[in-house]
C-alpha cells in the first residue's frame, strides 16, 4: 500500500460501469451529493470495488497492482477507481474508510483493508467466500 | 525520509509492550514494512489493527512514509 505524496498522471477511465439499481441515496457529485454520499454510492452499488493508482490494465503503483491481480484471479468483475484521476476521491476515500494508504478493497459495501490485507485474504481462503456471497446477494 | 527508529518508537509509543521490526524495502528510508506483535492486537480485526498502527504514524503517513506495508500479530499468533 502506498500513501500519497507521489504525484503520478494516470490515464484511463474506471473499467466498469456500476449498476443502475434504484438507491435513493446517497448520491453522486453530478447528482448533487458529496465526495463521501458519491462513495458510498460506489461501495454499495457494487458488489466489488477496488480504490487504485491507475487501471488494472496499466496499474501506477505496485501495491495498486497488486490488489488489481488478486481481484481478477476470482473471475468476478469489480469497479476499479483510478484516484489519480480524482483530486478530491484520492483524499475523500482515505476520509471515508479512516485509512491512509491506497489501494483500499470493497466487498459487498464493505470496507476489507488494503493491498497487505488483501492479499493475507486471498492466501488463507477468507477471501473467496466473501467475494461468492457478495454475488450471491 | 524517515529513520526506522523513529517508527518503531512510535509505534512502540502507541503499542507500549508492543515488539516491531522495521525493515527498510528499497533501502530508501520511505518504503517500509513493519512487523509488529502486540497484546493490544487481541480481540481486533486486521482492519483494526492496522488502523492502530497507522494512527500511531498519522503524521508519518502524510509525508515521509510513502509505502508501509505491515504484519500484525498477538503474541500467540506469533508464536505459532
Amino acid at each position: 500500500m502506498s500513501n500519497d505524496n507521489e504525484d503520478k498522471k494516470s490515464i484511463s477511465l474506471p473499467l466498469a460501469e456500476g449498476d443502475d439499481s434504484s438507491a435513493e441515496a446517497p448520491k453522486s457529485r453530478d447528482e448533487g451529493g458529496d465526495i463521501s454520499s458519491e462513495i458510498a454510492k460506489e461501495v454499495s452499488d457494487n458488489r466489488v470495488v477496488l480504490y487504485m493508482k491507475g487501471n488494472p490494465a496499466q496499474p501506477m503503483c505496485g501495491f495498486s497492482a497488486r490488489a488489481a491481480a488478486i481481484l481478477d484471479a476470482y473471475g468476478k468483475p469489480f469497479y476499479a477507481v483510478d484516484i489519480l484521476k480524482d483530486q478530491e476521491k484520492r483524499q475523500g476515500i482515505k476520509d471515508f474508510s479512516n485509512w491512509p494508504t491506497i489501494p483500499q478493497v470493497y466487498v459487498g459495501g464493505e470496507f476489507v483493508g488494503g493491498s497487505d490485507i488483501l492479499m493475507e485474504m486471498h492466501e488463507n481462503g477468507e477471501l473467496a467466500p466473501l467475494i461468492e456471497e457478495a454475488f450471491q446477494e | 525520509m524517515i529513520e526506522p527508529e523513529i517508527i518503531v518508537e512510535k509505534i512502540r509509543e502507541a503499542l507500549p509492550d508492543a515488539e516491531v521490526d522495521v525493515e527498510d524495502l528499497t533501502g530508501t528510508k520511505d518504503h517500509y514494512k513493519a512487523r509488529v506483535v502486540a497484546s493490544q492486537f487481541e480481540g481486533e480485526s486486521r482492519v483494526t489493527r492496522h488502523r492502530m498502527i497507522y494512527e500511531a504514524l498519522s503524521e508519518e503517513m502524510k509525508g515521509p512514509i510513502h509505502a508501509l506495508t505491515l504484519e500484525v500479530y498477538t503474541p500467540d499468533e506469533w508464536e505459532q
